[in-house]
């Protein structure tokens, strides 16, 4: 996938594969079920995707917090889809992860100091000659927190404050890949304006490449550079972030488009309006046959309750896994309508 | 007190009748260290029929506002001034059986998260079976008549399989369908209004689209009023007739929807409405700097001051009240108190 | 920066310290009965530690006997009367205290660490072989009555109060590796402590940095409400005379021997027993509030 390749790929994942065993014997939830995707070197990938979609196991997978049931991961051409108890530190120190709420991925009972130092120590980032404080109020500094921050706890400060400290624990072990899980979605509006135009600033002063779960469609369109759609553990469309709000392909796509509320005018314009929302994204443990969307589907066709549609490239770079677009011909027609 | 500043709560274009109103409602809660003055002064109409959105962020008193319609703010509460009119009959002077009637058939709630709302060891049947037989508009023991309006609340409120879910226990359901079962509990039986405390922020885009328009229709249909709170200008733009946009304790703006979108006047609007993102890009403004004041010790003046791009000096010392500066249109900033709109009535 | 920095910065954390002490202190007076639990229990152990000081006859502590006096029943004299030997019920009773309380401490002193650490380890290490032996051994020791199991160890030791501390000890390190157990095997799941997992923390640390700093304030609360209970199993130890030997006061004992002159002389049982309630009462009130405390600490 993706071989026209300006910037050199940083991550990439092969058919990746995330199985959880029911109680009920032989019965599998599928969270994750064959997906590939690439990241390049200082871009955003926008993973998005509704609850049970599979995004946050994807990231899990990546981020090493549990193995694989099958397909790779590859970081820096390394396979790292192996044990991931067994991860390597120097892999662990350039491969790092900010979690959905602050609230619960900063520990209660430890100053934002302690917190801070924790990889420091682990990774003895501070060589001879540093101090430890110097270090973790410079870390602070990055995220525009005052010094005396670091004999808070995290309970002290504002929720907004809370990620940015998450944020500069992530960074301190100056790491090149970071996994971002809905790192805005617990905070308010204005503080999650304020994260993201850090995150930002960030990505472009230590030339970080980041892999954004989300759920928010808008929040991508003015932050990454490809975005990918996943439903039912499979990634549905992928493709360039422009490119993809312009002209949004699979079905699924539409659908979620369609439903985002918004508060103007020329925002609506963008919206899809053909495919009204309807019903709900089924248990991964009984994935419809096919298709795992025909059901919520207005375009399905008998094909698709039979066959699950492969990956095909539309256009360049922008992939689309829908038998409406199995064709190469037929998906310019429909590009073209 | 400037002589611009008389707090007008009633609004000509709400029409004569109107459901609910809050008069300058101040409400504190008491806690170590002494006391949070949460709300501070805050006044708003709803009309008859009307749905009006209360758009604010965490912690800016939303949630306490409608409970206080109800009465049924937590035991720390203390209300220190103002009054809370329902069908213009005062809450607080309400007789028991007054209250019951109010909460019974005046209003119904549905809030953020129906998995706490409903009861996990009780079906959905025996819920909504309760909550009709205390409604006060059924006859006592007619089980077959209750029955029959339960599942008939489930269709309309587009449950599958509607004398199946009499059945069913909350646990068995989707987040989704969770919420829809909370809304057909509320409407079960005729009302006046509804009150829905962000009633989708735990759900998906595709379901909260789902949710909205049900709740839309349903209210609609009956010509209910609605007071939908919400973090999300976005899903109250697409709900509502009229929006409050609350900030610390105050509703600092009010006007229609279309123009709050088209002409937001309130510094704080302007600074939200920057900050979404947009699907049609172009990035997301800073933000809004700073955060909400400490409710023990909050700002004298307006409470949006130390935030306030536009800050004045008078800002500091004098709290602003609403100015109509529009048909609908008020606005709780000193900006405008000066500077009469174009063919704009200035009160006072 | 400089190191007075660093000084300023830690110095203006110490002042948030004071006001954390004070939140705490206002949540738990919230409920007055705690606020007297918490004082009876400041008074039974001031009257334990100054009891040669404040008991009207510290002799009679001992080997006393002054038939004379026996048995006489309350009065002004002796406010909760005194035993066949002439002794002094209230100074017993106090002198009691003394050895009650220094087992419930030596008991907490040996059982929490281990029973604590032992959970830690069994909870964070859920699905291994480790987890497998801690709690299996651990199901054994629970399964047996503590009660039914001090007797036995005891039996087999020569009646000392430090041999009956021991006995309590064994049947109860058990609770405290429950206890924790179910608490350490739900935190390690906490994203905070994924995320140290994650940066390459090593398991001491993540076991004891990050998993046990939040299991305190049950501990805490266990431990208040055990002191009460391991008095009680104390006594029931020395009412069956295994435990602080005659002609030392022991609650137990008095009680045993008090019980053989009901209901004429009820005093002489009577008063320990109400004293054994009293102290369990005590230490039960302190340990409520304690829990209120350390909960909505947490919360807030």
């Amino acid at each position: 996938m993706g071989c026209n390749t300006m910037a050199k790929d940083i991550l990439v994942v092969e058919n990746l594969k995330k199985y959880f065993p029911t109680k009920k014997k032989g019965l599998y939830v599928k969270a994750v079920d064959g997906i590939s995707f690439t990241v390049r070197e200082g871009e955003t990938l926008g993973l998005v995707g509704e609850s049970g979609s599979g995004k946050s196991t994807t990231a899990y997978n990546v981020i090493g917090m549990y193995g694989v049931t099958a397909g790779k991961i590859y970081f820096k051409g390394v396979d790292i889809s192996g044990d991931a108890g067994k991860r390597p530190l120097s892999l662990k120190k350039d491969l790092q992860m900010v979690f959905q709420d602050p609230g619960t991925s900063l520990n209660p009972q430890r100053t934002i100091g302690q917190i801070l130092a924790l990889p420091l120590k682990v990774h003895k980032i501070p060589g001879e000659g540093e101090r430890l404080e110097d270090r973790l109020i410079q870390l602070l500094e990055t995220v525009e927190l005052p010094p005396e921050y670091i004999y808070k706890y995290p309970r002290s400060i504002g929720g907004g404050e809370r990620q940015m400290v998450a944020i500069a624990r992530a960074l301190a072990t100056n790491p090149s890949f970071v996994v971002l899980d809905e790192p805005t979605s617990a905070l308010d509006v204005s503080v999650q304006a304020k994260i993201i135009n850090m995150l930002i600033r960030l990505q472009k002063q230590f030339n970080l490449s980041y892999l954004f779960i989300t759920h928010d469609l808008s929040l991508m369109r003015n932050l990454a550079t490809r975005v990918a759609i996943m439903y039912l553990g499979k990634i549905a469309e992928i493709a360039p972030a422009v490119d993809f709000f312009r002209s949004p392909k699979h079905p699924y796509t539409q659908m979620l488009l369609s439903s985002i509320p918004v508060i103007s005018g020329a925002e609506e314009e963008m919206k899809p309006k053909k495919v009204p929302s309807r019903g709900e994204i089924p248990s991964p443990v009984n994935v419809p046959p096919g298709c795992g969307f025909h059901p919520r589907c207005p375009m399905a066709r008998q094909i698709c309750l039979e066959v699950d549609p492969i990956m095909v490239e539309t256009i360049p770079d922008h992939f689309v896994r829908c038998h409406l677009f199995a064709g190469a011909a037929e998906a310019r027609e429909v590009v073209g309508a | 007190m400037a002589d611009a500043s008389v707090a007008k709560p009633m609004s000509s274009a709400v029409g004569a009748e109107s459901i609910v109103q809050i008069k300058d409602l101040h409400v504190g809660f008491k806690v170590f260290g002494g006391l949070l003055k949460v709300l501070n002064g805050v006044n708003m109409v709803v009309g008859r029929g009307e749905k009006i959105g209360i758009v604010g962020e965490t912690g800016c008193g939303k949630t306490t506002t409608v409970k206080s319609i109800l009465r049924i703010l937590p035991g720390e509460a203390r209300i220190f001034h103002g009054e809370v009119l329902f069908q213009d009959k005062n809450v607080y002077k309400m007789h028991p059986h007054e209250l019951q009637k109010l909460r019974g058939q005046g209003a119904s709630m549905i809030f953020q998260d129906p998995t706490a709302a409903l009861n996990p060891v009780f079906t959905l049947g025996e819920q909504i079976s309760e909550i009709i037989s205390h409604s006060g508009t059924q006859p006592e023991g007619k089980k077959e008549a209750i029955k029959i309006l339960a599942v008939k609340a489930f269709r309309e409120a587009t449950l599958p399989d509607a004398e199946r879910m009499m059945e069913t226990y909350p646990f068995q359901l989707s987040g989704g369908m969770r919420q829809r079962a909370c809304i057909a509990m509320a409407l079960a039986t005729p009302r006046d209004l509804m009150i829905a405390d962000e009633p989708t922020t735990n759900l998906d885009v595709t379901i909260q689209d789902q949710v909205l328009r049900l709740l839309k229709n349903l209210v609609d249909q009956r010509g209910m009023s609605l007071i939908l709170i919400t973090h999300s200008l976005g899903v109250a733009r697409e709900t509502t007739d009229r929006i409050y946009i609350m900030y610390a304790g105050n509703m600092v703006e009010v006007a229609r929807t279309a123009e709050i979108f088209e002409r937001p006047l309130h510094p704080y609007t302007t600074g939200l409405l920057s900050c979404i993102p947009k699907l049609t890009g172009g990035g997301v403004a800073e933000g809004i700097p700073g955060r909400i004041p400490d409710y023990m010790n909050p700002p004298a003046g307006c409470r949006f001051e130390p935030r306030c791009p536009k800050a004045m000096e008078r800002c500091k010392k004098e709290k602003p009240e609403f100015v109509e500066v529009g048909k609908d249109h008020q606005v709780a900033c000193f900006l405008y108190y000066q500077v009469p709109q174009n063919g704009v009535q200035h009160h006072g | 920066m400089t190191g007075t920095k660093g000084e300023e910065l830690r110095k203006r954390a110490k002042e948030k310290r004071s006001e954390r002490f004070r939140r705490a202190w206002y949540k738990f007076s919230r409920n007055r009965i705690s606020v007297v639990g918490l004082v009876m229990v400041l008074a039974i152990v001031l009257l334990a530690i100054f009891a040669p000081y404040v008991t009207p006859y510290p002799k009679h502590a001992g080997a006393f006997v002054d038939f004379m006096t026996g048995s006489v029943g309350p009065s002004l004299k002796h406010w909760l009367g005194t035993d066949v030997f002439g002794r002094d019920i209230l100074t017993r009773v106090i002198f009691a205290f003394r050895g009650a309380l220094i087992m419930s401490t030596g008991v907490l002193v040996l059982v929490v660490p281990l029973g604590v650490v032992l959970g830690l380890i069994a909870g964070y290490l859920k699905g291994t072989w480790i987890e497998t032996v801690i709690m299996r051994i651990t199901d054994v020791f629970l399964a047996l009555p503590p009660l039914i199991l001090a007797l036995a160890v005891s039996a087999l030791m020569r009646p000392t109060l430090f041999n009956s501390m021991m006995a309590v000890c064994v049947s109860w390190w058990p609770w405290y590796t429950r206890l924790i157990y179910g608490m350490a095997s739900s935190l390690r799941n906490e994203f905070y402590v994924k995320a140290s997992e994650l940066t390459g923390a090593s398991k001491p640390h993540v076991i004891f940095r990050e998993i046990l700093p939040n299991c305190i304030a049950p501990i805490f609360t266990k431990m208040t409400l055990d002191v009460g209970w391991v008095i009680l199993t104390g006594a029931s130890l020395s009412f069956v005379g295994l435990g602080e030997q005659p002609p030392k006061a022991a609650l137990g004992t008095m009680i045993s021997d008090g019980a053989k002159y009901l209901p004429a002389q009820w005093w002489i049982a009577v008063f320990p027993a109400i004293a054994i309630m009293v102290v369990v009462l005590a230490f039960n009130l302190l340990g409520d509030g304690i829990k209120d405390m350390l909960a909505t600490e947490e919360g807030s």
